[in-house]
């Protein structure tokens, strides 16, 4: 409110100048009032006894404790007339002394009176176009910050990652709107060990960007020197702290691991424990030390693991278990854990069971609150030893059938139940046929190949297509009663056969070819 | 690769029989409508007999929505007999065994 009065006043003390400099040349009294300035605190009486005065106040018999009558008494300002908008005072007429030296006249009052009713209403409109001009100015600024805040993260964070054989390894980042500092990294070393990391950077927007940044490249660095887990987080740390600004620290998970035996070693630098998923479950893999850049001097205890072929290893940021569902409830860390204990059979394998989980708990129209970061490595099995047959089919229409009579035989030693057998024929003729009719287009020169693998604890039959470049649409799922009413077409059953048959369907593509993996658990998983 | 598929009506009882005979894929769909309309006007329910039927992909199974779609619209009701294990899997799953009646053996399903 200071804003506005002093505003005003200038404005008015200005104009009374000007008509005082026509009648009285030498305008001595008002140019001195044209000088001064008045702050009004916006906890001074005046403004609360302006509010309800009924009319323009006489400053001389005015009786109030109040350091602006004062200061204004000295300003040479001899009648207050307030201006009311909507109930609010918005502003002050703030007049001296009448040139004709007699007091104001009820008349002139009553002028004034109905000038600030009229004045009120447009002085209202001003401020408002003026507030509305600085908030868009704000904004403006916040979303260039925004958009540098952005740039600087996606710069650092990897556009592909190492695929060692024998492994996937998957990565999700989901910035928030305000942009966390959240980081991930995976390195291919020259030894063939694979170096991880995963972060969170305190605080948001350009600030924690330039912080993400820096121990990403301190953390490469670091790398390449013969180091273990904690010994990298250790140096980093140093590096970071001193440089770091205040109230700022980064949680990190940085570990190595050699996918030829699956040994496991990493530290945690205060960062989210990881999940490691097994047959029996999922469990927690503890390991504990301060964040970095708090204090000098850290050690960092370097926990070791051995994974096995089918186990996965996940890695997660708060902005997973510290999202809220609409009710305020949050996603939490046992959530997570029994997400990853249950396994994945969705497409996009655990990182796509994570997050439709997370979309599920937070419902739609979700504003993200942090960034959202995951990071999978999983070990699928050595898959070149145990190719257990290998077909090429041509594209004509009925080939499913023989096909999945060829699968049949080949899968005739791996002892399947009856039921399941039969199960993962249908499957395989389902595949098949979408192979022929949309892979290849109906092309009987275009082949289908079939392999039957054993991997780990799994069966796959992986169906390959030349249908490269593009994945199997995802299409309502055929509900029988729609059909019935006719609002669904009757046909439509085929990837949902495919899904309801197997333990798991897994798809890839590149540019040229395009793979459907059914996948039988032989682990004594329930059967379909 | 083509397999001959045979849609044979006949009448039993009021009950308009058709049997699947071979393979029940997209192809077999000239077939299985005009046996339903020459096996519907005589009949007001319709059992299909899988029990000669050896293959059905996911286009056969759209061809039994589309019986079932049709007979529901007429007000006949739709039963089968004859289904492998297997298959009436595939019916529980896909709940077209919600809207047709499944019985164990022929006996059963024309009484």
């Amino acid at each position: 409110m200071t804003t506005w009065t002093q505003t005003l006043r200038r404005r008015i003390t200005r104009r009374a100048a000007a008509d005082a400099a026509a009648t009285q040349p030498d305008g001595e009294q008002l140019r001195g009032a044209e000088a001064s300035t008045v702050e009004i605190p916006p906890n001074d009486p005046i403004l609360a006894f302006l509010q309800s005065a009924p009319g323009p106040v006489e400053l001389e018999t005015l009786e109030l404790d109040s350091p602006a009558v004062r200061d204004l008494r000295e300003a040479g300002v001899a009648l207050v007339v307030p201006l009311i908008s909507s109930g609010e005072l918005i502003g002050t007429l703030n007049l001296g002394p009448r040139l004709s030296e007699q007091g104001y006249s009820t008349d002139d009052r009553r002028l004034l009176d109905s000038l600030a009713a009229q004045a009120a209403p447009a002085l209202r409109v001003a401020q408002l176009v003026r507030e509305q001009e600085a908030e868009a100015r704000e904004r403006q600024k916040y979303e260039q910050e925004l958009a540098v805040a952005q740039l600087i993260q996606q710069h650092f964070l990897p556009t592909t990652l190492p695929q060692p054989p024998g492994w996937s390894i998957e990565a999700h980042y989901r910035p928030a709107r305000a942009v966390g500092g959240d980081f991930y990294d995976v390195v291919e070393r020259p030894d063939g060990r694979i170096a991880f990391a995963i972060g969170d950077v305190t605080d948001k927007g350009v600030p924690a960007a330039m912080v993400m940044a820096a121990t990403r490249s301190l953390l490469r660095s670091a790398g390449r020197e013969e180091l273990g887990p904690g010994g990298v987080l250790a140096q980093v740390n140093d590096l970071l702290h001193g440089d770091i600004p205040s109230r700022m620290f980064v949680t990190c998970l940085y570990g190595i691991l050699d996918p030829r035996s699956g040994e496991l070693r990493f530290a945690n630098a205060g960062h989210n424990l990881p999940f490691l998923q097994t047959d029996a479950g999922a469990d927690e893999l503890r390991a504990t030390g301060m964040p970095l850049g708090l204090m000098p001097g850290m050690s960092y205890a370097e926990v070791e693991h051995r994974l096995l072929p089918g186990q996965l290893l996940l890695l997660h940021s708060d902005g997973v278990t510290e999202a809220h569902a609409p009710d305020r409830a949050m996603f939490g860390t046992p959530r997570l854990h029994d997400v990853v204990a249950a396994g994945s059979d969705e497409r996009g394998g655990m990182l796509g069971k994570v997050l439709t989980e997370l979309e599920r708990f937070t419902g739609m129209g979700w504003e993200q609150e942090d960034d959202i970061t995951l990071l999978s490595l999983r070990w699928e099995g050595e898959a070149a030893a145990s190719t257990l047959a290998e077909r090429t089919f041509p594209s004509q229409r009925g080939i499913e059938r023989e096909a999945m009579a060829w699968v049949a035989e080949a899968v005739v030693a791996s002892d399947l139940e009856p039921a399941r057998a039969e199960n993962l024929k249908t499957a395989v003729a389902e595949a098949v046929m979408n192979a022929v009719e949309h892979g290849n287009g109906g092309d009987e020169t275009l082949p289908v190949e079939v392999r039957v693998e054993r991997r780990a604890a799994e069966l796959v039959v992986a169906i390959t297509d030349r249908g490269g470049g593009r994945m199997i649409p995802i299409t309502e799922t055929p509900d029988i009663d729609a059909k019935l009413r006719g609002d669904q077409t009757p046909r439509g059953w085929g990837l949902f056969l495919i899904q309801n048959l197997v333990d798991a369907v897994r798809e890839s593509s590149d540019d040229s070819r395009h793979t459907v993996e059914l996948v039988l658990r032989t682990d004594g998983g329930e059967p379909r | 690769m083509t397999d001959r598929f045979i849609a044979a009506p006949r009448a039993e009882a009021g009950t308009g029989i058709i049997d699947l005979v071979g393979v029940l894929d997209g192809d077999s769909a000239a077939a299985l409508t005009e046996a339903y309309t020459v096996a519907a006007p005589e009949a007001d329910r319709i059992l299909l007999n899988f029990e000669p039927m050896t293959f059905m992909n996911s286009s056969g199974i759209a061809l039994v929505v589309e019986i079932l779609a049709r007979a529901r619209v007429e007000g006949r009701a739709v039963h089968a007999v004859g289904l492998s294990d297997h298959y009436r899997h595939i019916f529980e799953i896909t709940r077209l065994s919600d809207f047709m009646t499944i019985h164990g053996d022929m006996a059963s399903a024309v009484a």
